[in-house]
């Protein structure tokens, strides 16, 4: 897998590569901070300018995707490899649900998370990714505490909300988060032997249900995604309980990416000191237009996909 | 001295106290060092201000990235209120990034930058240089090679340290004073000797270190330590910070 020169020998002293720990460990690293859709190695040099912890390498943002039509699929793996060559930040790309070869290709190509996504054509209606045998963690969406353990149960490492990709609109992933954080307050009030009916009511493994109820808190980072366009937007998605932010086409589909990509990371840092919230939202040029979510038409709602 | 704030007692003990520590909260494995530092004997309180930073006996410097990291440092006033502190002795810890960070020179390990054994210095990163070493980003490949491993730390009594190492550095090379805490072992070479190493390899010229040597991952130079690995993220082993505590009670 290594594309790089190994100066150490990760064998050593019973080193082990692939674990829970170094896949659920590297989206710690990550909170607090800024994931941003690219789709150049000009725009990866802007979104790591700005302060961004990743970016995701994309062929189309999803604005683009919707307007565009067709079917979408994981990017050129040519297109990849530029722009992983072209920052020292991790670099995660996505694909489509279900299509394990696909992300396999993209194991292969040195991508560091994947994102197993909603954003393109699902290509299985049915199961989703094993995602354990891989070396790479993955990160996926869900709308509720049940869809994400099921996630967590088949390996991913780190969860964030579906929103509505390509909107501009935030109103998805509120939903999302408010109901992701209801749940598990709810499952932190119920008696122990209330807890296998939840995790048959949440159709997810009891093992999972239970800690969630005893650290109030999912096993992995959760993040939030779809529709963030604003510096606030990203402030209140923090105060609503992510960790961190995905950006997709928000910032690039706006009038000055590289201030707005930057304003969006230090509101994210300080999401709760409204005065630097203040501070960098001014003069940030237009924002992406952005579509009401109920103007979508059938089979476009993006969220609704993923079982 | 530093101590802008009491030291504060145990509920009502009188022999120990309770070092406020700081975890620099800019972005990156904040929560871990906060818990961890908690159950190592200190008062732990996220530092995001100059005023924060008044506030602590010592600093934490957590995992994350090194390049968000340099941009909220300088985006709000806050790497010249840390660099004065180190240099005026505030103890410090860092992991991986925090490493990074507290670092004279960083490399980058970086294909599209002429790799491994470049001396090209990474980009979108400005060391506080609190420790005399020479630090490559990224150095054990990307997230598919980051990996765990039981380590011998000089200093860390009780067995080995559960070291994660995630896209981690390395120290490439140390000046006279620092002291080398614990290695991996390099490619086709025996079993790791935790502190063995010839720890002085001065290099005026900042040439670039020769590939067998890279392998430094933990360092101490007076009240500063860091770690190439997150010892925060194992839970029920606290033993890195409560030896970081201790050098602070110490200061």
């Amino acid at each position: 897998m290594t594309t790089g020169p190994t100066p150490a020998n990760n064998t050593a002293r019973g080193a082990v590569t692939g674990t829970d720990g170094v896949k659920r460990g590297m989206a710690e690293m990550l909170k607090g901070g800024v994931i941003m859709d690219v789709v150049t190695p000009q725009q990866a040099a802007i979104a790591e300018e700005a302060g961004a912890v990743a970016v995701m390498a994309l062929e189309r943002v999803p604005a683009d995707i919707r307007s565009q039509g067709g079917v979408a699929r994981m990017s050129d793996p040519d297109m990849i490899e530029r722009i992983v060559e072209s920052v020292s930040i991790p670099v995660m790309a996505k694909a489509r649900i279900g299509h394990f070869v696909e992300a396999q290709v993209l194991q292969s190509v040195g991508v560091d998370y994947i994102d197993e996504s909603e954003v393109l054509t699902p290509a299985d209606e049915a199961n989703h990714i094993d995602k354990w045998p891989f070396t790479v963690p993955f990160v996926c969406g869900a709308t509720n505490l049940g869809e994400a353990l099921r996630r967590i149960s088949e390996g991913a490492a780190m969860i964030r909300s579906k929103g509505e990709a390509g909107t501009g609109n935030v109103v998805e992933a509120t939903r999302h988060m408010r109901r992701i954080r209801a749940e598990m307050r709810q499952l932190s009030v119920l008696e122990s032997d209330e807890l296998y009916a939840a995790a048959k009511e949440h159709r997810v493994p009891v093992e999972l249900v239970r800690e969630v109820a005893e650290t109030g808190k999912l096993p992995v980072v959760l993040f939030t995604a779809g529709g963030i366009a604003t510096p606030a937007d990203a402030a209140m998605m923090r105060r609503l309980g992510a960790e961190g932010v995905f950006v997709g086409s928000g910032i690039f589909k706006s009038g000055d990416p590289a201030r707005r990509a930057e304003a969006i990371v230090k509101a994210t840092t300080f999401y709760d000191d409204p005065d630097v919230v203040a501070k960098v939202s001014r003069g940030l040029g237009e924002a992406m237009v952005g579509i009401n979510v109920e103007d979508l038409p059938e089979g476009q709602h993006y969220a609704q996909r993923g079982w | 001295m530093h101590r802008r704030v009491g030291w504060i007692r145990d509920n009502g003990g009188v022999t120990t106290t309770r070092p406020v520590i700081g975890v620099l909260a800019l972005q990156g494995g904040v929560a871990e060092h906060l818990a961890a530092l908690e159950r190592g004997g200190a008062v732990p309180r996220p530092v995001r201000r100059p005023e924060e930073l008044a506030g602590v006996h010592g600093l934490v410097l957590p995992g994350g990235e090194s390049t968000t990291m340099t941009r909220l440092l300088d985006g709000f006033e806050l790497f010249e209120p840390v660099r004065r502190r180190l240099a005026a002795g505030m103890p410090a810890y860092g992991s991986c990034a925090g490493m990074v960070l507290l670092g004279s020179r960083v490399l980058d390990d970086h294909r599209g930058r002429g790799g491994a054994d470049s001396a090209t210095p990474a980009v979108g990163v400005r060391p506080l240089a609190a420790l005399d070493v020479v630090v490559r980003r990224n150095a054990f490949g990307r997230q598919a090679d980051s990996f765990e491993a039981d380590l011998d730390v000089e200093g860390i009594d009780g067995g080995p340290v559960h070291a994660v190492f995630i896209r981690a550095p390395l120290v490439e090379k140390v000046g006279s004073d620092v002291q080398v805490l614990a290695t991996v072992e390099p490619v086709g070479q025996g079993p790791a000797e935790p502190g063995g190493r010839e720890p002085h390899r001065p290099d005026p010229d900042g040439a670039p270190a020769e590939a067998s040597v890279g392998t430094i991952v933990a360092v101490r130079q007076g009240p500063v330590l860091a770690t190439a690995f997150h010892p925060e993220l194992v839970g029920g082993d606290e033993r890195v910070h409560r030896q970081f505590v201790q050098m602070v009670r110490a200061c």
